[in-house]
């Protein structure tokens, strides 16, 4: 028998008992949509933290920070009191620790020891400022977010440029949420325009600095927050500080170094060893991203595993329905046999028929998965998610897809071997005798 | 005189073990010659549908040898036992065995299919083979609409559409009545006659055996008239 006609004879027998195969079909169909969904959520979730993660871009900055000891206070009890630790801790500019960040302040000798490392280009102490209100035109005064790390990445822009690009002027970045609230009708007319920033001095008196919008950015995940270039922060610091008590100690929670943009992974790591050993913890931008990816590879790796299970169940649904198949076939396959059909054919003729079953469901799933995912998609990047703009929640690599159908119609074959083993070894006269 | 087409020498079947041994037969040896039609008779059980089965190269027997054209045929490869069945043998059996949903045409067309022959050429043959036996207008049907007689005209035509040396035919009246089973016996024994295809054919009635050239009585095992004390012991 030809290779086509085992094909066609295998396609034409799955027809035969149609209710059979299509509830075996809906069992893949299944396991296959659930599988196709999954990786999409996937390939989605990854490919917009990989573009997040181009538009952060500066693969050459590191963050840095004090690194704590023993504090792991359930088993040792509370560590030693340190007082130059505790005495730059409480000196913040603005306020007391960020929550949830270790405590450990870097003083003006640590930048100093850090902007001495080897490697490192340059360091700066992140400075927190909090701004109280922002007001453009007189159209009302608005609380604001700022964004701690906008001097050192690239913003996602709808208009306008990044920070940094002007000398001598309060940069501002806005983020194309509050564009409204502030009496702007779209992001090419705030570009330019001049915004009124309001933030009480050390004593609770309100002083107002003026800012030039030079750019309007997407909200994303890291640029959530108005970005302040640098001028304009050492501005707001000023204010900050006008009236608080000559010196009181400063302490900074992190520092932001600049590494050579040519670096490669083994430098990196050579510096943050090298910080590690002057008692500071650097982590650069892939460090933090890797974290999220991390986790969400892991939330996927579930789904998947559980769309796996799925596909195994309806494997055995292959199994239980071409044993039926050759139990009922019984005297065809002993004819076939009779006629000098080769035991490996008919070997061929129901692993194909399995295969079949298999690419029928997967492909099927797959394709409904695409068309309701799309639309699923669409509708949430219009509703629930239109504030991060850019995501599509559900991603269809078209190489993934045909790899979820090609890994069915394997577990397909895999399940089929077992009634075609069973068929090929029948013997023509047990199965011509067969009533 | 020439190689015999099938031998079989002492040939000896049995099913089962211990208590449950049913020996089937106990030393048959038979020649078919090339263009004779021969019928196997006996009762049920008689062991005759085993003969048939080994003489076709379906089974193996416990003893004894079997030749094709003077050929021994364990000495044959599985391969070319399948071919030999798929190319030179024609089968033709009591309960039909076609498969009921699929057409005439595929129906007739199957040991076409099994030897790789090409859809064009399988359509065109199988046609002719179906003219021959005045089916051709039934060539779309499925085979479960036809009547009995019907159905056995496409099994033969089945086991004629490989241009076959030897058609096996098991009870090929068995299930019809007397007069399209008497249709079926005229086509065969023409089949015999004109185109010189030997007939085996497996019967238990009398009067389709007796238009055979030459009959083999089989009786628990052995072959009447050979070795009678046998059977009478049994």
């Amino acid at each position: 028998m030809k290779f086509l006609d085992v094909i066609r004879t295998a396609v034409h027998n799955s027809f035969r008992s149609k209710m059979r195969t299509a509830l075996t079909v809906v069992a893949i169909f299944i396991g296959a949509f659930t599988l196709t969904i999954t990786t999409a959520i996937g390939t989605g979730i990854s490919s917009y933290i990989d573009n997040q993660l181009a538009s952060v871009g500066s693969a050459d900055v590191i963050s840095i920070g004090k690194a704590t000891e023993g504090d792991s206070t359930v088993d040792d009890g509370p560590a030693r009191y340190d007082p130059d630790k505790a005495t730059a801790a409480s000196g913040f500019p603005g306020g007391a620790t960020p929550p949830g960040l270790p405590v450990g302040a870097l003083s003006d000798d640590d930048i100093a020891s850090i902007r001495g490392t080897d490697g490192i280009l340059d360091a700066n102490p992140v400075v927190m400022v909090a701004p109280s209100y922002i007001e453009f035109d007189g159209n009302g005064k608005y609380e604001l977010t700022v964004n701690p790390s906008a001097a050192v990445t690239k913003a996602d822009l709808a208009a306008g440029s990044q920070l940094g690009g002007l000398d001598d002027t309060n940069e501002l970045l806005l983020p194309a949420s509050y564009l409204e609230n502030l009496g702007f009708t779209n992001a090419e007319s705030a570009e330019g325009r001049t915004v009124t920033i309001g933030s009480s001095t050390y004593q609770g008196e309100m002083k107002e600095v003026t800012a030039t919008v030079v750019g309007i950015q997407n909200e994303s995940l890291f640029g959530s927050g108005v970005g302040l270039g640098q001028q304009l922060t050492d501005a707001l610091v000023d204010v900050q500080n006008t009236g608080k008590p000559r010196g009181a100690p400063v302490g900074y929670f992190a520092a932001v170094a600049h590494i050579g943009s040519d670096a490669t992974q083994p430098e990196i790591d050579a510096i943050k060893a090298d910080l590690e050993d002057q008692g500071f913890v650097g982590r650069t931008v892939a460090d933090q991203i890797g974290t999220i990816q991390t986790v969400v590879n892991g939330i996927v790796g579930v789904l998947n595993a559980f769309a796996v299970i799925a596909l195994i169940a309806a494997g055995f649904g292959i199994v239980n329905t071409l044993l039926m198949s050759v139990q009922e076939r019984t005297r065809e396959i002993g004819l076939m046999k009779a006629m000098g059909m080769s035991g490996g054919k008919i070997y061929a003729l129901f692993s194909t028929e399995a295969v079949f079953i298999g690419f029928l469901g997967s492909a099927m799933g797959a394709l409904v998965a695409i068309g309701v995912g799309s639309a699923i998609s669409n509708v949430l990047s219009e509703t629930l998610l239109s504030d991060l703009q850019g995501l599509d929640v559900l991603k269809f690599a078209p190489a993934s897809v045909a790899g979820i159908v090609l890994v069915v119609m394997l577990i397909a074959f895999l399940a089929g071997t077992l009634p075609a083993r069973r068929a090929s070894k029948q013997n023509p006269i047990d199965a011509l005798r067969y009533e | 005189m020439n190689t015999p087409i099938l031998s079989a020498q002492g040939i000896r079947k049995s099913y089962g073990r211990g208590s449950a041994r049913f020996d089937a037969l106990r030393g048959v040896s038979l020649d078919v010659n090339a263009g004779e039609s021969i019928a196997i008779v006996g009762k049920s059980g008689s062991g005759k549908s085993t003969l048939m089965h080994l003489l076709a190269l379906l089974d193996i027997p416990d003893g004894g040898r079997i030749s094709v054209n003077g050929t021994d045929a364990t000495k044959l490869s599985v391969k070319q036992v399948n071919q030999l069945r798929n190319e030179d043998f024609g089968f033709v059996f009591q309960q039909f065995f076609l498969t009921p949903n699929a057409s005439v045409l595929d129906n007739v067309v199957l040991p076409l299919e099994i030897a790789g022959v090409s859809s064009k050429e399988r359509k065109a043959r199988g046609m002719a083979v179906l003219k021959q036996l005045e089916l051709d207008d039934k060539a779309k049907n499925k085979a479960i609409n036809l009547s009995g007689g019907q159905k056995q005209r496409v099994v033969i035509a089945r086991a004629l559409v490989n241009n076959p040396r030897v058609i096996f035919a098991d009870e090929p009246t068995g299930n019809l009545d007397t007069a399209t089973g008497s249709l079926v016996e005229d086509i065969l024994f023409s089949l015999n006659k004109e185109q010189g295809i030997t007939l085996v054919i497996v019967t238990h009635d009398v009067e389709l055996a007796a238009r055979c050239d030459r009959q083999i009585y089989i009786r628990d095992g052995l072959e009447e008239g050979i070795d009678t004390t046998a059977g009478a012991a049994a």
